[in-house]
């Protein structure tokens, strides 16, 4: 499904990516790790054709992403920091998106799920953080894309908003879809992802499940795994 | 594109700077006109703002929006979009509505007035045009300067120095040029100075219609053809397309190898 | 209008008594003789018709095409048009020469006067005469049209001259006076030759109602003469408008001014011109409205100077010349001066460009008001940078120099400006 080839990307002289090889062929949940700097989001953006790479090829479904722009169609993206135009309604923002992607039904069940509906005939600009993360995330659930790429899902959800999330994660990976996740909470990574893929210094360092992260590290626990391999660097 | 548009059209239309823009624009035309009382004298100084303000409000506008709305681009650019439509959407709908308040903000005083009934329609008509040509142009200018700089502060300073330098700098080095050089022939050197203003563009489009007979005091034959016939009018309205058109084509091609 | 067509019959009787009177007319009417000329009739050209009159006969022209030219018109004759016969020149001279004095000419159609280098031939020639008459008559394709030659106490009266001038060098003036005195000229209309009307030498001509216009060099033109007036003239799209030149005393009042367009164009020139008067006159959309050169004691008082490329361009030798309560509206610079001296004294006028105020509410701003501007002053100096009229940056320098003058004559100011438009 993700097939990324020797992927560099250069800002400037700042060397980000030196050469990120993944294949994923799989349905499951991957959550993308490193440390800040480390080139996540930078691969994210690769992926969603926001960032064009400085060597190296992206293959999306089986195409090659370069000049091609109707592959996001498979893919739903959860951005980082949600920002809207700050005149619109919710109301109008989702027939927006629906207006550009295609119509859908999906987003009343998530607007149920996520008690959105006293906010949809309020302007987005007056909404608080929270509320915004969930109008985000229906946005990016409500239409049923094979890829899902969550940057940070959690910022800003209240618990059960934040349960309500984890559900609706696990449901769409039982549909078989690939899920792609970059998280700073240890805890929500290891309780929900089946595969680790760990970035550093602009390359993979590590990818495979949790179990095998904590025998190579040689630690028990999930997080201090995480610790011991940036210790071991930076030493 | 036509959606991105739409939508960048209703969210501006909706805000608040949009509705300042107008409300100024319809201040500043009912006081003209009606404590004046003189149709054609308020034109004229309307031109005179017009032609400085409006590149004004253009560029910062222009900056603000691309910067404020960078985050929801973002999220336009990972949609099945191509990126050419979102920034042209947004650089049209941005234009479309700053010309609008533009418009109807000077529109409804001179309507009430009863400027169709008067013979300074085409006047007041080129007085639109003119502020819809450099409201399209300036914004366009501001869109490629956010676009070349991911430092906010930095995209206004260049957004200020560029009106600052077209308003005013420019004709500074050009009166000087003129001055310095008044031994040779200038008309052409004069005419292409003005082409490459689009503030002095428009205002040769003014120039054209409210000192005629100053103009064709001067005896250069070139100035005599530019000006004594539609000729000027011609390449004038074909230079300021000229000066949409660049920027525009600058905005597609640098969008397209823009990193977010 | 009758009256003034037999202004010389009463000029001649009004010292007699009344009686007197009557039987002169009475005399007149009985001893003057009508003749007809047409194709069919006794005579069939004007000139033997002439031959054939006795003073103070009537002769009536019917309508046909007369082929004749070098008609000598040497006794006191009426000569009537009836439907406007047509008097084709061929373009062998000079058509119709008036002699003698006492003589009428109405509703003729005269067309194709001779062109010469050496001779000004006109459709109809004054010479010598005076109590003239010269009306209704229609010139085209012409040289020079009503030449007045040292005649005097004559009447130009709704004629219509039309010429198809290009060059001046070839062209003739549409109607000449030379060394003529007391000649009125009133509704004519006059196109397209060189000087739409000249007087040289000529003195106490009154000048009214007229439209001159499209023509190549002068719609009106004074040179050398005196006491003359004009009033209610339109002058339109003329090389220039009207040239005042080395005369004296000439009244200029309700005349227009208009579109006058071109390098040396002007509404109106003066030049060494002395003691005139210049009022309730109109310029319009003229390159230059006024161009004055050593022209002093002159009042300007209220005129309107409206959209004009220069509204009064001064260039030195001006003394002691007043405007007062003049428009100046829209003018895309109002006064233009070439020294820094000023001995002429504004006041009172309206100046549309005016941005002070009037807080004692008297109609009069109270901070005065500096017509010449710093770029009218560069723009003398380099004429393209004419290009940057309107410009933020002038605006700027514009203000610093009214600030503090540098370059333009510092005492030149209107101390009262009017705060709105003056009208009458």
């Amino acid at each position: 499904m993700v097939v990324i080839e020797n992927l560099h990307k250069t800002f400037q002289k700042n060397k980000v990516l030196t050469g990120v090889d993944l294949t994923i062929d799989k349905g499951g949940i991957f959550a993308i790790l490193g440390p800040n700097g480390s080139g996540k989001t930078t691969l994210i953006k690769s992926i969603l054709g926001m960032v064009i790479p400085t060597q190296g090829s992206i293959q999306i479904m089986g195409k090659n992403i370069k000049n091609n722009w109707l592959y996001r169609k498979k893919i739903d993206y959860l951005p980082q920091i949600a920002n809207f135009p700050n005149n619109l309604r919710v109301k109008e923002l989702f027939k927006m998106i629906k207006d550009i992607r295609g119509n859908t039904n999906t987003d009343q069940e998530l607007i149920e799920l996520f008690k959105l509906s006293p906010f949809l005939n309020k302007k987005l600009g007056n909404l608080s953080g929270g509320t915004k993360q969930k109008v985000n995330i229906v946005l990016t659930f409500m239409f049923n894309s094979p890829i899902l790429i969550l940057d940070e899902p959690t910022t800003g959800l209240d618990p059960i908003s934040l349960i309500r999330l984890k559900e609706l994660i696990r449901k769409e990976k039982t549909k078989g879809k690939t899920i792609l996740i970059t998280s700073h909470i240890m805890s929500f990574v290891e309780e929900i992802s089946d595969e680790i893929v760990f970035l550093l210094e602009g390359k993979i360092y590590f990818r495979g499940n949790i179990t095998q992260l904590k025998t190579q590290t040689e630690q028990p626990n999930f997080e201090h795994a995480i610790a011991s391999i940036l210790k071991n660097t930076y030493a | 594109m036509l959606k991105i548009l739409k939508y960048s059209f209703y969210d501006l239309m909706r805000s608040r700077w949009s509705y300042i823009y107008f409300l100024f624009y319809l201040l500043l035309g009912t006081v003209l006109l009606f404590l004046n009382n003189d149709l054609s004298k308020a034109i004229i100084t309307l031109m005179n703002v017009i032609i400085i303000l409006v590149p004004l409000i253009g560029t910062i506008f222009g900056v603000m929006y691309y910067y404020n709305s960078k985050e929801f681009t973002e999220l336009l650019l990972a949609q099945p979009l191509k990126r050419n439509s979102i920034f042209l959407g947004q650089y049209l709908g941005l234009s479309l509505s700053l010309t609008m308040s533009l418009v109807l903000g000077i529109g409804i005083p001179f309507i009430l007035y009863g400027i169709f009934k008067s013979d300074s329609i085409w006047n007041f008509s080129l007085l639109l045009i003119t502020g819809a040509f450099l409201t399209f142009i300036f914004t366009a200018l501001a869109f490629n300067i956010s676009l070349s700089n991911e430092n906010k502060i930095k995209g206004f300073g260049y957004a200020v120095l560029l009106w600052l330098f077209l308003a005013i700098i420019y004709d500074g080095i050009f009166l000087m040029s003129l001055i310095l050089f008044e031994d040779y022939p200038l008309d052409k050197l004069s005419l292409f100075g003005t082409m490459l203003n689009p503030i002095d563009l428009s205002r040769t489009l003014i120039l054209l219609k409210l000192d005629i007979s100053a103009l064709l005091g001067y005896t250069g034959a070139v100035f005599k053809k530019f000006f004594g016939t539609s000729f000027g009018l011609i390449v004038s309205l074909f230079m300021l397309f000229v000066w949409i058109l660049i920027p525009t084509l600058r905005i597609i091609v640098k969008s397209k190898k823009k990193d977010f | 209008m009758y009256k003034k067509f037999n202004i010389y019959h009463i000029k001649k009787l009004h010292k007699l008594f009344i009686v007197i009177i009557m039987i002169g007319m009475h005399t007149i009417t009985i001893y003057a003789n009508t003749h007809i000329v047409c194709k069919t009739c006794a005579h069939t050209t004007i000139k033997e018709t002439i031959k054939a009159a006795s003073a103070y006969d009537t002769i009536i022209v019917k309508k046909a095409t007369y082929n004749e030219y070098n008609i000598i018109v040497d006794k006191p004759l009426t000569i009537i048009g009836k439907n406007y016969p047509v008097i084709d020149g061929k373009r062998q001279g000079e058509i119709i020469t008036i002699i003698s004095d006492h003589v009428t000419i109405d509703g003729l159609f005269i067309i194709n006067v001779g062109t010469s280098y050496t001779e000004d031939y006109a459709a109809i020639r004054v010479k010598k005469s005076k109590d003239f008459m010269i009306q209704n008559v229609v010139l085209e394709k012409l040289f020079f049209g009503i030449y007045l030659e040292k005649a005097r106490d004559g009447v130009l009266y709704h004629n219509k001259i039309i010429g198809d001038a290009v060059e001046e060098y070839n062209s003739g003036n549409g109607i000449q006076l030379w060394y003529c005195k007391n000649i009125i000229i009133e509704h004519n209309f006059v196109q397209r030759v060189r000087d739409g009307i000249y007087l040289e030498f000529s003195d106490d001509c009154k000048i009214k109602n007229n439209v001159s216009s499209h023509n190549i060099r002068y719609g009106l033109h004074f040179m050398f003469s005196n006491n003359d007036s004009y009033e209610n003239n339109t002058f339109e799209k003329n090389g220039a408008g009207v040239a005042v030149m080395f005369s004296k005393k000439i009244k200029m009042y309700r005349n227009i001014f208009k579109e006058n367009w071109g390098s040396a164009s002007y509404g109106m020139l003066l030049k060494e011109i002395n003691d005139a008067e210049i009022t309730e006159n109109t310029f319009e959309e003229n390159t230059i409205g006024i161009n004055i050169e050593g022209s002093n004691r002159i009042q300007y008082s209220k005129n309107n100077f409206i959209n004009n490329g220069w509204a009064i361009k001064v260039r030195g030798a001006c003394y002691t010349n007043t405007f007062k309560l003049n428009n100046f509206l829209n003018n895309s610079f109002d006064i233009s001066y070439n020294s820094k001296l000023n001995d002429n004294l504004f006041h009172n006028n309206y100046w549309s460009k005016y941005t002070g105020y009037d807080l004692d509410k008297d109609g009069i701003g109270d901070v005065p008001y500096r017509p010449v501007k710093l770029f009218s002053y560069i723009v003398n100096r380099t004429p393209e940078t004419i290009i940057l009229l309107r410009s933020l940056f002038i605006d700027i320098i514009d203000f610093s120099e009214k600030v503090s003058p540098v370059f333009t004559p510092d005492k030149l100011l209107d101390h009262h400006p009017l705060i709105h438009k003056i009208k009458w």
